[in-house]
């Protein structure tokens, strides 16, 4: 009796380290992209069904492998051995053996149903009571693009939304085939060049998580990555205020390139440097491809929106941290930091002049 | 191709084999099983672009009904040709073989020349391979056939060649068979091509 | 060796260099063993691509290769190990041992069975040739469009790509309607369907999903081809509205059922070495037969769950995901089945027993990943994450690479005449055990923590670099491992003991003929009368082994003739091919370039010259 007990209880004791191997990975530890740490509706209805896999995947674990190892071990023989009964088969253990595996698979079937029919359609109104916040979502060859269309502003590569707001994005892609995928809200949603794709998650916590692309989408697919900024409303209200603000203060609502021509329109900081940068910004044809306003600009889309810039946290889409130092880079040899962008044939940049640009985007918060 | 290598392989004459059936035949049964499948995906994807002309001409631009239906009928009539030439070949009637196999190898050509025709008139009408979605899934469908359609008519024609020096005995008829075989199928494929490529397109 | 004499009646003897032998042979174990040598040369470099990517994913970061290259070695690491290694090894076994097993002389088709092999070896190097010219495909061995377009991939990497897989999958389907002919009816007299050993079940559903998955490639290939070098848009939306969703659709209708075409004939295998190494028969052998049947069939319906993240709605996930849990039952079956014919045996602790039930452990661990893709919601996490590498690997390498590894020592005797050193075998497995483990076993957590898949760095603030650390020490371990294969190779070779005719105590017939067998493989056509006939001929003799088969001169036994035309038809192809490749990517004027056209006539011709070749010869004098 008791030495038929101990090895079960020696094999639910693995299935609770299996287990709990998965939880403390969850909980513990820094792991920003984490699947297993939901922090917002869609990704808690999946890890609930997820979890309940795994459960049952590590009790079904446990007990086959240890009935092939314990079969391994007490059925080796000798070559001298007679030889054993010869069984071709049992019809009642096979059909025994057919349907536990079904049950099991039912067990998780109706779940998974459940989950895929309860994440398919996004709410039509928010836990705050507000309806949904509409995004769009534009994925390029590296980059990520932003569009509020209720709230007609853009940016780049660092998405900001509300507490408690449902957000709505609707998707596509400016040339390959992309994946949005921020796992700590929401699993991963194609973005696709000819179709509309559509996802939702309300943030329940404020943050911020990295996100990534989730589908290989040529040289850089590694390095297309963003952040999602949540906010409590009020923030997030103020954020607004100031993407809206960094067009009409600086540029009294005019088409950029007449804007940073018209010397009449004042910057928030007026500094000779900054003045220096702002006309680089021109002359170095910065402006052709990045628009610094985020009031839907008619030019400036072919590089990523860079309202905002001076105070973001990551550039490079979502993976060098915002240093003076690294924007040096980027700007002087941007081949180099990140091959094959876009951004190649340009005029040759000085140090002074990248400083000049730097502390003019650094206005840009 | 492949089913042209599989002919003229008598592996094993001597063997036995265990389904009443000779390897050969098998052998084309199970190409042309896999061959399904190669002209579903083709004609799918037609089917699943036939409406994409918005740029350049569509298929009631350029469609020929009248010539296609002749070479519907013609390609048909070899089918029952072939099965009357098999049927000489396997009563000794070396006449009836040569006659048959030769009216089946000329429905073959007149098909191809069809095709060829077809092809070449509706490029100069200005229908290229890369004009539209429609033009693209149109060429390689009917294209893909007219090669099988022609590799079964060069294998019939060298089948021709041999009855006429005398090389196809009643107990070598299954060489011809073989060929007739893949023949038949050829004509299958052009009986759902026909319909779906050409009338269900114009009635749209 | 015998000296073949073309023409009895003359008696002329042609003394051919062992070269020529070897590029004319028609006999289905020499093209099997060519099979083998080339697709363990393709597994090595492989393997290597897979060592420089776990260097460049040691740490955070890193800057070993470039972003360019390791896309390249990512690619070209799928696309080898798929085609150029696990389908081929699997074809060394088919090709070796199916003609064995069912008791024939041959394959139905030999000079069919050549040309399969020179196209394999052909596309093969075609596919790596490209690393020379600093393109090796780029794009991912799923070639997703539009990436694969010549606007997001201009250069050849991808020509390389598509027409490379084209080539090889003419070697697939000429060897899928050769083996399908082959089992149905070149079966030993008595040799029923249900008494053919499993491996040969597995060989027959496989190619079933050869014949049946590889046409669907064949058209999308086509029509990338197409797109890049002749000025079809079929999947590039930009220029004509064309479908990127078309190619996803078409590729993995072909590209589940190609998981089961690499890990079916493992199946088989394992369930060859079980019964003989628990010296007890396979338990459920019918159970297994149509657990096999109904895994191919339901692989045709479950081809979306590669694409649940591409939002097909609910109604489609529901079906696909449920489609997927079922192919889990069958499988169930099989794995209890293999656990039944382990109970109660008499387990002889041989290296492919070790291997077989190494297999069985590490797949369990594979099918259990896979049901968790299955949960749709739950794949929309992990797909395309290092979870979904560790799934793969586990049923790729834990299933495929372990089962033919275990087929290996299990039939190295009957292919080369002398056994493997059993403790360097051992010492193989559990390098292999702990290096594969330590290599994939902590993939499973860097996915879910958060690591994408196909990137070539990751930022250390992700926090998985102690994940990939270990997943890099293993993989080096995992390398290792087989170079103690190899060493064991060299040296047995070197020593060359004799082994008998079966060293096992085999089940099946390939055991009851000489170690290496002579070219005709039976002296006299076997007649079967069991399911695992040859236990019951010992059985009925009342011995565990029978008495050691003698040599005998073949004299009068029909053998099909070498031939140079199936490896010209090869060379026929892969030249065709060259001309689609060096065409370039023009839009108008003539298709075809005179080296296709030149091709094409080369491959005309050659098949006509082997369609008047005389097929067999009879053995005259030996020497």
């Amino acid at each position: 009796m008791r030495h038929l007990r101990a090895p079960r209880r020696w094999y639910r004791l693995l299935g609770l380290l299996c287990a709990l191997a998965l939880v403390v990975a969850a909980c513990g530890g820094p792991y920003p992209q984490s699947t297993l740490n939901p922090r917002g509706d869609f990704a808690e209805i999946v890890d609930a069904v997820f979890m309940k896999t795994v459960y049952l995947a590590t009790i079904v674990f446990v007990l086959v492998e240890g009935a092939l190892l314990w079969t391994v071990f007490k059925f080796r023989g000798k070559p001298t051995d007679p030889d054993p009964e010869q069984i071709h088969g049992s019809t009642v253990i096979e059909i025994l053996w057919t349907i536990i595996p079904a049950v099991v698979l039912a067990v998780v079937a109706v779940p998974t149903v459940r989950a895929i029919f309860s994440t398919a359609a996004v709410p039509t109104t928010s836990p705050d009571g507000q309806k949904p916040l509409k995004v769009e979502v534009i994925g390029h060859q590296w980059f990520w693009e932003f569009r509020y269309p209720d709230l007609g502003i853009t940016v780049g590569n660092e998405l900001h939304v509300p507490l408690n707001r449902t957000i709505d994005l609707r998707m596509k892609s400016n040339d390959v085939i992309h994946a949005f995928w921020v796992p700590q809200f929401a699993g991963k949603r194609d973005i696709f060049p000819n179709r509309e794709t559509r996802l939702w998650f309300t943030p329940q916590v404020t943050g911020e998580f990295p996100g990534a692309c989730g589908e290989f989408c040529g040289t850089e697919h590694g390095r297309m990555d963003f952040y999602l900024m949540v906010d409590s409303a009020p923030k997030f209200d103020a954020w607004v205020a100031r993407r809206k603000n960094d067009s009409t203060m600086q540029f009294n609502g005019m088409p950029i390139v007449a804007a940073a021509a018209d010397s009449s329109v004042a910057l928030a900081v007026v500094d000779p440097k900054v003045e220096e940068g702002k006309k680089l910004f021109l002359s170095k044809t910065c402006s052709g491809c990045h628009s610094v306003s985020s009031m839907h600009p008619l030019r400036g889309q072919v590089g990523p929106n860079l309202s905002g810039i001076g105070t973001r946290k990551m550039i490079g889409a979502g993976w060098l941290p915002n240093t003076d130092e690294n924007l040096r880079d980027w700007i002087e040899h941007t081949q180099k930091v990140k091959p094959d962008v876009l951004m190649k044939g340009l005029p040759p940049i000085s140090d002074d002049e990248a400083n000049a640009l730097i502390a003019y985007l650094r206005t840009l918060r | 191709m492949t089913a042209a290598v599989l002919d003229h392989e008598p592996a094993h004459e001597a063997h036995h084999t265990s389904l009443p059936v000779d390897n050969r035949k098998l052998a084309i049964w199970t190409f042309i099983g896999s061959e399904c499948l190669f002209f579903a995906s083709l004609i799918t994807t037609f089917v699943i672009y036939r409406d994409s002309h918005a740029k350049g001409l569509g298929p009631k631009d350029v469609f020929e009904v009248p010539l296609v239906t002749a070479g519907t009928a013609v390609l048909l009539f070899s089918s029952f040709f072939v099965v009357m030439a098999l049927n000489g070949a396997q009563q000794a009637n070396r006449k009836k073989l040569i006659t048959w196999l030769s009216l089946t190898v000329l429905c073959g050509v007149f098909f191809v020349g069809m095709q060829v025709y077809e092809f070449t008139h509706f490029y100069r009408e200005g229908l290229h391979y890369g004009t539209n979605l429609f033009a693209s899934s149109f060429f390689t469908l009917t294209g893909f056939h007219g090669t099988h359609v022609a590799i079964g008519t060069l294998w019939l024609a060298t089948l021709l060649k041999d009855a006429w020096k005398g090389r196809i005995p009643p107990k070598k008829a299954l060489n011809l068979e073989i060929a007739a075989l893949y023949w038949h199928f050829v004509d299958v494929v052009w009986i759902i091509i026909f319909p779906v490529v050409y009338l269900m397109s114009l009635g749209r | 060796m015998a000296t073949a004499a073309l023409d009895p009646a003359h008696a002329t003897t042609y003394k051919r260099s062992v070269l020529v032998e070897w590029l004319t042979t028609v006999d289905h174990k020499r093209v099997g063993i060519l099979y083998g040598a080339s697709a363990f040369m393709f597994f090595l470099i492989g393997g290597i691509e897979a060592e420089i990517i776990r260097l460049q994913l040691m740490r955070p970061d890193n800057h070993l290769v470039s972003p360019e290259f390791y896309n390249q070695l990512f690619t070209m690491h799928g696309t080898t190990m798929i085609f150029l290694a696990i389908m081929p090894i699997s074809a060394m076994f088919f090709n070796f041992f199916v003609p064995l097993l069912i008791g024939a002389r041959d394959v139905a088709f030999p000079r069919l069975n050549a040309m399969s092999l020179w196209v394999f070896i052909l596309g093969g190097l075609f596919l790596n040739v490209s690393f020379l010219f600093g393109s090796a495909p780029n794009g991912g061995w799923f070639g997703y469009a539009p990436l694969s377009s010549v606007q997001f991939s201009p250069g050849h990497n991808m020509d390389f790509w598509a027409i490379g897989l084209q080539i090889l999958g003419i070697a697939s389907l000429a060897a899928g309607v050769n083996f399908f002919t082959t089992i149905l009816n070149m079966r030993a007299p008595g040799m029923t369907l249900m008494r053919m050993p499993m491996f040969v079940w597995s060989v027959l559903v496989t190619q079933v999903l050869v014949l049946l998955s590889f046409p669907v490639i064949t058209v999308a290939l086509t029509m990338l081809i197409a797109d890049r070098s002749f000025g079809a848009s079929f999947f590039s939306f930009e220029r004509a509205g064309g479908d990127p969703m078309l190619w996803q659709h078409l590729f993995w209708v072909f590209g589940h059922p190609e998981v089961y075409i690499l890990i079916l004939p493992a199946f088989g295998i394992v369930s060859e070495i079980l019964p003989v190494f628990s010296r007890k028969p396979l338990f459920g052998y019918t159970a297994m037969v149509f657990s096999m049947a109904l895994i191919a069939f339901l692989g045709f319906g479950v081809w979306s769950h590669h694409m649940f993240a591409t939002g097909m709605g609910p109604l489609a996930d529901s079906f696909f995901s449920l489609t997927t849990m079922l192919i889990a039952i069958p499988t169930g079956v099989k794995i209890f089945n293999w656990i039944g014919t382990l109970w109660g045996g008499s387990l002889q602790m041989k290296t492919p027993l070790y291997f077989a039930v190494g297999f069985i452990a590490m797949f369990i661990i594979g099918g259990l990943s896979g049901v968790m893709h299955a949960v749709a919601p739950a794949d929309l996490q992990q797909t395309d994450t290092y979870f979904v590498v560790a799934h793969f690997h586990y049923v790729m390498f834990g299933g495929s690479i372990f089962a033919l590894t275990a087929g290996t020592y299990y039939w190295w005797p009957k292919m080369f005449g002398h056994l493997l050193d059993e403790g360097l075998g051992k010492l193989h497995f559990w390098l292999m055990l702990i290096g594969f483990n330590l290599t994939f076993f902590p993939m499973h957590f860097a996915g879910l923590l958060g690591m994408p898949r196909r990137v070539y760095t990751y930022p250390g603030s992700l926090g998985l670099d102690g994940y990939n650390l270990a997943s890099t020490i293993g993989a080096w371990i995992l390398g290792f491992s087989f170079l103690v294969f190899i060493y064991n190779v060299i040296k047995t070779t070197r020593a060359s003991v004799h082994a008998p005719a079966d060293p096992w105590g085999g089940a099946t017939l390939e055991w009851s003929i000489p170690s290496p067998p002579q070219e005709w493989n039976f002296n006299v056509e076997p007649v079967v009368t069991e399911k695992d006939e040859l236990w019951a001929r010992k059985r009925a003799a009342g011995v565990r082994t029978l008495p050691e088969p003698v040599l005998v001169s073949g004299e009068g036994i029909h053998l099909p003739s070498p031939s140079w035309w199936p490896l010209a038809t090869a060379i026929g192809i892969l030249i065709f091919f060259i001309g689609i490749l060096l065409k370039g990517q023009v839009a108008s004027g003539f298709p075809f370039s005179p080296i296709s056209i030149f091709g094409v006539l080369m491959v005309a011709f050659s098949i006509f010259k082997w369609s008047y070749q005389p097929v067999d010869h009879s053995m005259s004098h030996q020497h």
